[in-house]
């Protein structure tokens, strides 16, 4: 192997990275807070590709205007499923829970198929994002080095906002002790609400960048990368954010280097995620950056 | 009440599953000979991962059924069933063709692995079956019942390599989808052409596989980008070509990329956009070249038909006609709708004057085609380059 | 007296709905009445109900939440298709990658394949669970999934035996529909058997409370993973008479969303009732069939209605499920089993006394 493909792994490796670790923020901040696998998240982001597929193909809108809408049409799914699948069964034990979140995420897949076809829709254009640029023989599109840097940036805002305002101390009540954050009277309805918001709006912004390097729209498009980020977070800590993003990268990088070094096994490439998954959960549940959680008699 | 009602939901559901057979049974007895509709079951993909094909497939047999809507002076009706490109889903999709629908006889599918999956029940059930579309041998190997109006992958592969070699190829690599029969099928025979036409083991460079619904093909590509290929072929569906294409690009290969007849697909140049200029593909038809009266009348017709829905008539859709065509054109000779009568007269069907050309049966039950058309993408359009021939 | 004499009176019913049922079946099998489809449909629920069944003592009688159910249905369906398959056919399968000649002359009777994949589903599931099993609930929920796909990819990868993702065809088909109804007769029968024993009371202190469960001296980890591998076992012989009946396998089949159909029938039925499960199996696969009609475009009056396609069925099943376990989230039975006395109560309008405790596993 030269040193331009290791380099061209190494790029495409960081680029599926952070969008791995874009949408496994999300998990880990619902499940920090509801501990629930919100198994929709994945649908939320192939929803919000749809979406911009008929900002900027059928309406013909700018792309940041189509962006904008995006997040906002995300933000309100995830809002929606939350108030309709999962308040109401805030006391149920978990399985049910858990149950719903499967339901859910089965109906978007449904309806997506009934609504737009399984007819792949090709991802618009977003003239910026898909040029090409080479250093030397090392060639990418401006959307592979543009994620990492989004992703990184999100991360921070994501850190700002848990560690530094009022509603982020509230998360992070909730996330340790719900029933005594509510006693303490915090809006358990507003803060998890907020946490969906925010896990949404990233979706969103995952699916505008991977869209933009995988152009094409499918409705089980989000079923392998949801499970695959959910277990980035579990890897990361789950309920850490930094972790969630260091797990991304873990794992995308993981797979495009399997791919790379030893071309035989590319078959095994979706199995790495599980395998890491097991691997973590005998070995350290916790995670990388997690904290140790006591169950209560 | 609530439960009374739910309780009177599932009687509901179980008896109308036993009397939407005993209904059928009545009229079943002297195989549809009394009541005055023919039935012809379509078994094709309409959503799932082959949705896109399975629809333009289907709509090729709709418009045919519209213009041959009659045989033996009965109208035919299409039963149209969803196989999900699934397998599983299309042993179930035939089994209820074929009992609860009392079909004649049946066309489809679009995409061979589902074909492969129905064709015992076929055989056993004594309906003959006519792929429109369905390119891998298996398909018919073995099977009787199983007939189809398309050309092979061996001879598909072959026609690719021996482009290849013609354009000044002397390497090429292969990216094919694990899990389909179609694309292992005709990436294998690729390989074995191209191997024996160069009379060189090696130039096949480099062979990567890759799973359904995989969407990043980056890693496969850099691989392949260092070994340096004269050319790619990858063999797809049409979800999945646009995403090679474009990484391909993306990634810097300049060498041209090569597909099979399921890249004839509007959605393949949609989703690749500019990145799909250049690309090679073998099909079974070109709207430019009619080669029978049959066609000039269909290219008309479905021209306005299709009314600007999309811009080439596919070759999947004149398959379908065809289908239709030789399914008609066989109950019509066999003067029965015998499923053993009608499958003997699509075996002895003889220059049939189709819209993909003169057909006639091979013992195995496969167009007899040497014919294949080869296009490539100009403009956002697939535009016609050569018509091959293979002894 | 009259205790006696009313026990002899559900006796005396028992015994004329199972002569009922029985004589439906062996009409449906002599070709009476029904066709092939019917049959084929009612196979195909009599498979559902055992894997569901199975999957209900690991979930809802032990409260583990096991995803696992389509991989070890993977590993029975395979088992049957490779050692089934007549010899002389499998040159013609493996038609790409020729078959490893450690199985490639090993041609089993359907019966003995059938139990050896049971057994190798059991076995490898003894060797996931001896990990995973430690893991709690959602834990558990995604690392038993997780484990199914790895199954899954790891045939799609094992092409000298399994033909890989090209899948294997030309199983022999299985020409009484005992097959299938014995299979499934049998398993319910030992999983009751199972759940009456002391074991089964065991599972259940295990699914209630753990840490009580262990303090009672109940072995945690020895009937946990005993759970789970007799659940994996009757999921195998769920997957083998699956590969039977379709006459076809290939790992696409078994991907992780199989699975949850056999949640669904279980939710349905009532985390923790067997013949609600089984009921529910029956209505689901036979539901889902109904259902098809809106797959059909409808017209009413000349006019098409739009919204009937492809796909509305999977809509409208996807939308019940949700209703399902947003509102009845005990399903049709709770965690109680069918009795002729709830049956009487159901017609009288008496309301049965109301099950306190919390529905399902928590």
């Amino acid at each position: 192997m030269t040193f331009e493909v290791f380099m061209q792994q190494l790029a495409n490796g960081i680029s599926i990275g952070s969008l791995y670790a874009l949408l496994a923020i999300g998990y880990t901040m619902v499940y920090g807070i509801l501990r629930l696998i919100n198994f929709a998240h994945g649908d939320i982001f192939m929803m919000s590709a749809y979406f911009m597929v008929f900002g900027m193909v059928t309406f013909g809108l700018p792309w940041y205007v189509s962006a904008a809408i995006v997040i906002v049409a995300a933000v309100a799914l995830g809002v929606l499923i939350e108030k309709a699948a999962y308040k109401s069964l805030r006391d149920a034990p978990r399985m049910s829970i858990m149950i719903s979140a499967i339901g859910v995420s089965f109906l978007l897949e449904n309806l997506a198929t009934y609504l737009f076809t399984g007819v792949p829709k090709g991802f618009p254009d977003i003239d910026i994002l898909t040029r090409a640029i080479s250093f030397g023989n090392v060639s990418l599109s401006v959307a592979t080095l543009v994620t990492p840097v989004v992703t990184i940036i999100l991360l921070f805002v994501v850190l700002f906002i848990t560690n530094k305002t009022k509603i982020g101390m509230a998360m992070r009540a909730v996330s340790k002790d719900f029933e005594t954050a509510r006693l303490m009277g915090i809006n358990i309805n507003r803060v998890i609400s907020t946490t969906f918001v925010i896990g949404s709006a990233l979706a969103a912004v995952g699916a505008i960048l991977w869209g933009s390097k995988y152009p094409s729209v499918i409705p089980l498009m989000g079923v392998m990368p949801g499970l695959k980020c959910f277990i980035a977070a579990v890897l990361g800590g789950i309920g850490n954010t930094t972790g969630a993003v260091l797990g991304g990268f873990i794992l995308g990088m993981s797979e495009i280097m399997l791919v790379s070094f030893l071309p035989s096994l590319t078959g095994y490439r979706d199995a790495i995620a599980f395998i890491i998954l097991i691997i973590v959960l005998i070995v350290k549940p916790t995670g990388l950056l997690g904290e140790k959680v006591t169950d209560k008699v | 009440m609530k439960r009374l009602l739910s309780l009177f939901l599932c009687l509901i559901m179980v008896i109308s599953l036993f009397t939407g057979c005993t209904k059928k049974e009545e009229t079943s007895g002297d195989a549809a000979g009394s009541s005055d509709v023919i039935k012809i079951g379509v078994f094709e993909p309409l959503t799932g991962e082959n949705g896109g094909g399975g629809l333009q497939e289907l709509d090729g047999i709709k418009y045919a059924n519209k213009m041959y809507p009659e045989v033996l002076g009965k109208k035919i009706e299409l039963v149209i069933v969803d196989n999900k490109s699934d397998k599983g889903e299309a042993t179930t999709a035939v089994t209820r063709l074929i009992e609860k629908d009392k079909v004649v006889a049946i066309i489809g599918s679009y995409g061979s692995g589902v074909s492969i999956a129905a064709g015992d029940i076929i055989k056993n059930a004594k309906i003959p079956a006519m792929g429109a579309s369905c390119t891998n041998p298996m398909v018919t190997q073995g099977n009787e019942f199983y007939f189809r109006a398309c050309f092979l992958d061996p001879f598909q592969g072959r026609v690719m390599a021996n482009y290849a070699l013609q354009q000044g190829a002397k390497t090429a690599a292969v990216i094919m989808q694990n899990g389909d029969d179609y694309s292992v099928g005709l990436g294998n025979f690729f390989i074995d052409a191209f191997k024996e036409l160069t009379g060189d083991e090696k130039s096949i460079v480099d062979v990567s596989e890759f799973q359904v619904n995989d969407t990043d093909f980056n890693a496969i590509l850099t691989n392949i980008k260092a070994k340096n290929p004269d050319v790619i072929f990858a063999p797809s569906s049409a979800t999945t070509a646009p995403l090679i294409i474009k990484q391909a690009r993306a990634l810097g290969i300049e060498c041209p990329i090569m597909g099979g007849d399921t890249w004839e697909n509007p959605a393949v140049i949609d989703v690749a956009g500019d990145d799909a200029e250049g690309i090679v593909l073998s099909t079974f038809f070109d709207e430019n070249d009619p080669a029978t009266e049959e066609a000039k009348t269909f290219v008309t017709g479905y021209k306005a038909e299709l009314a600007g829905k999309e811009p080439i008539i596919p070759a999947v859709a004149a398959l379908g006609y065809d289908a239709y065509l030789l399914v008609r054109n066989a109950i019509e000779r066999a003067g029965s709708t015998d499923g053993v009568a009608i499958r003997n007269a699509i075996a002895a069907t003889k220059d049939f004057e189709g819209v993909t050309g003169v057909i006639n049966f091979t013992e195995e039950g496969d167009a007899d085609k040497n014919i294949a058309v080869i296009k490539t993408v100009k403009d956002g359009q697939f535009v016609y380059i050569d018509t091959v021939e293979v002894k | 007296m009259m205790k006696i004499e009313k026990k002899e009176n559900n006796l005396l019913k028992n015994a004329v709905l199972i002569l009922i049922f029985a004589a439906i079946i062996v009409l449906l099998d002599l070709d009476i009445i029904g066709d092939n489809y019917v049959r084929r449909v009612l196979n195909l629920a009599a498979i559902y109900a055992i894997v569901s069944v199975s999957m209900n003592l690991v979930n809802g009688f032990t409260g583990l939440f096991s995803l696992g159910q389509a991989g070890f249905m993977a590993i029975g369906a395979y088992t049957v298709a490779v050692f089934t398959v007549p010899v002389e056919a499998r040159k013609a399968i493996f038609y790409i990658v020729p078959q490893s000649p450690l199985v490639a002359n090993i041609e089993l009777p359907f019966f003995v394949a059938l139990i050896l994949g049971g057994l190798l589903a059991a076995l490898v599931a003894i060797l996931i669970g001896m990990p995973v099993l430690r893991l709690k609930s959602d834990y558990l929920a995604i690392a038993t999934l997780g484990f199914s796909e790895i199954i899954r990819i790891v045939f799609t990868n094992m092409k000298t035996i399994t033909n890989g993702a090209l899948g294997i065809k030309s199983i022999p088909q299985m020409p009484t529909m005992w097959v299938f109804f014995g299979a499934m007769i049998i398993s319910v029968i030992l999983i009751v058997l199972l759940i009456n024993s002391s074991y089964g009371r065991a599972f259940k202190a295990i699914r209630e409370d753990d840490i009580a469960a262990e303090a009672m001296g109940i072995n945690l980890f020895k009937h946990k993973v005993l759970s789970f591998a007799i659940g994996a076992f009757f999921a195998g012989i769920g997957g083998g008479l699956l590969a039977s009946l379709l006459g076809t396998v290939d790992p696409k089949q078994f991907y992780f969303t199989m699975t949850y159909n056999f949640l669904l029938i279980i939710v349905l039925g009532g985390m923790g009732s067997i013949s609600g499960t089984v009921i529910a199996s029956f209505v689901v696969t036979v539901g889902l069939e109904v259902l098809r009609f809106f797959d059909d475009s409808l017209v009413l009056f000349g006019y098409e209605v739009p919204i009937f396609r492809a796909g509305f069925r999977m809509v409208i099943f996807s939308i019940l499920l949700m209703i399902l376990v947003l509102f009845f989230r005990n399903g049709l039975m709770g965690q109680k089993e069918l009795s002729w006395k709830m049956v009487g109560d159901f017609f009288n309008g008496k309301k049965s006394p109301k099950n306190n405790r919390k529905g399902g596993a928590a």
